[in-house]
């Protein structure tokens, strides 16, 4: 079911928990619904592990920045600007369950630039953001799809997975608000 | 590895590998990963501001087409520490496409 079904974020978010127990089971769970020691207490490699979510963590923490830039440029139409915060807001609850899971597993959690280097001279039009955030999401699904193979706890890389799924998706309806094919290929790499 | 060993790189093609690289990377400006303008010729770790791995630092290679090989088929096993956790780019045209592509591409292209 998309995100853009919810009447907001919060019950998205609650909606979203739900399903994942469907899908996703031990410290995956723990990790999603917030039970922390559970997911602490977890196998594998938890500096290595660490630091791959730490990875994520920071260009999740750029992508909450990036969104914010296409919101207050003045360029988005009322419902993709709708569009653009709630993406935001998915990339904002990654950002806070990466940060709770690193610190967890005993890494120091990345934390935001104060400044972030944007090309906002290149942003001039609704379709020059939707593209820039276009190339975001589509880097970090390829990101994802990099780092999910490295976790030594698989129960991880299925929740690093679930957010790959997420991106995915926001890729796909920004190159659909672009006028582009929203899936154009059987696989992404 | 020797350098007559590399297979022949795209840079058209490796423009759409670049993608991938989006995530963190941009040619004229730092991001999660450092910039990428330049890179060829470069000694890893020393983008002036950037703030890298220890082991990145540490590593003293300079980038050419056999160093950026060998890193981008398996990162952590070329510099075990660096921050970039990614398994890597295992087609061997793959990577010679996005090397070119980094040879060749312009630096004020954001």
């Amino acid at each position: 079911m998309s995100f853009l079904a919810f009447a907001s974020p919060l019950a998205a978010r609650r909606a979203f928990l739900g399903r994942s127990g469907l899908l996703l089971s031990g410290s995956a769970i723990a990790l999603l619904a917030g039970r922390d020691v559970l997911a602490a207490k977890s196998g594998g490699s938890k500096a290595s592990d660490a630091g791959i979510l730490n990875t994520a963590l920071a260009a999740e923490l750029e992508a909450v920045a990036a969104y914010q830039v296409g919101a207050e440029s003045g360029l988005l139409q009322k419902p993709v600007l709708a569009l653009a915060l709630q993406f935001q807001g998915h990339h904002k609850e990654h950002a806070e369950l990466l940060a709770k899971t690193v610190q967890k597993l005993g890494g120091v959690p990345a934390a935001a630039k104060s400044r972030y280097a944007f090309p906002v001279e290149g942003l001039k039009s609704q379709a020059d953001v939707l593209r820039f955030a276009a190339g975001l999401e589509r880097g970090a699904v390829s990101a994802y799809l990099g780092a999910v193979p490295l976790f030594a706890n698989r129960e991880l890389a299925k929740a690093a997975a679930s957010i790959l799924g997420d991106e995915a998706m926001h890729w796909a309806i920004l190159r659909n608000a672009l006028g582009e094919n929203p899936v154009p290929e059987a696989f992404v790499s | 590895m020797l350098a007559a060993a590399l297979v022949a790189g795209d840079p058209k093609a490796g423009e759409r590998i670049y993608e991938r690289c989006q995530a963190c990377h941009a040619l004229a400006y730092d991001r999660v990963g450092p910039r990428h303008c330049g890179l060829l010729g470069r000694r890893a770790g020393t983008v002036a501001g950037f703030e890298y791995s220890p082991a990145m630092k540490r590593s003293r290679r300079v980038w050419n087409e056999q160093s950026l090989d060998r890193f981008l088929a398996d990162p952590l096993k070329a510099v075990p520490g660096t921050t970039m956790t990614y398994a890597g780019v295992a087609d061997p045209k793959e990577r010679a496409d996005l090397i070119a592509y980094l040879a060749s591409a312009a630096c004020d292209k954001r």
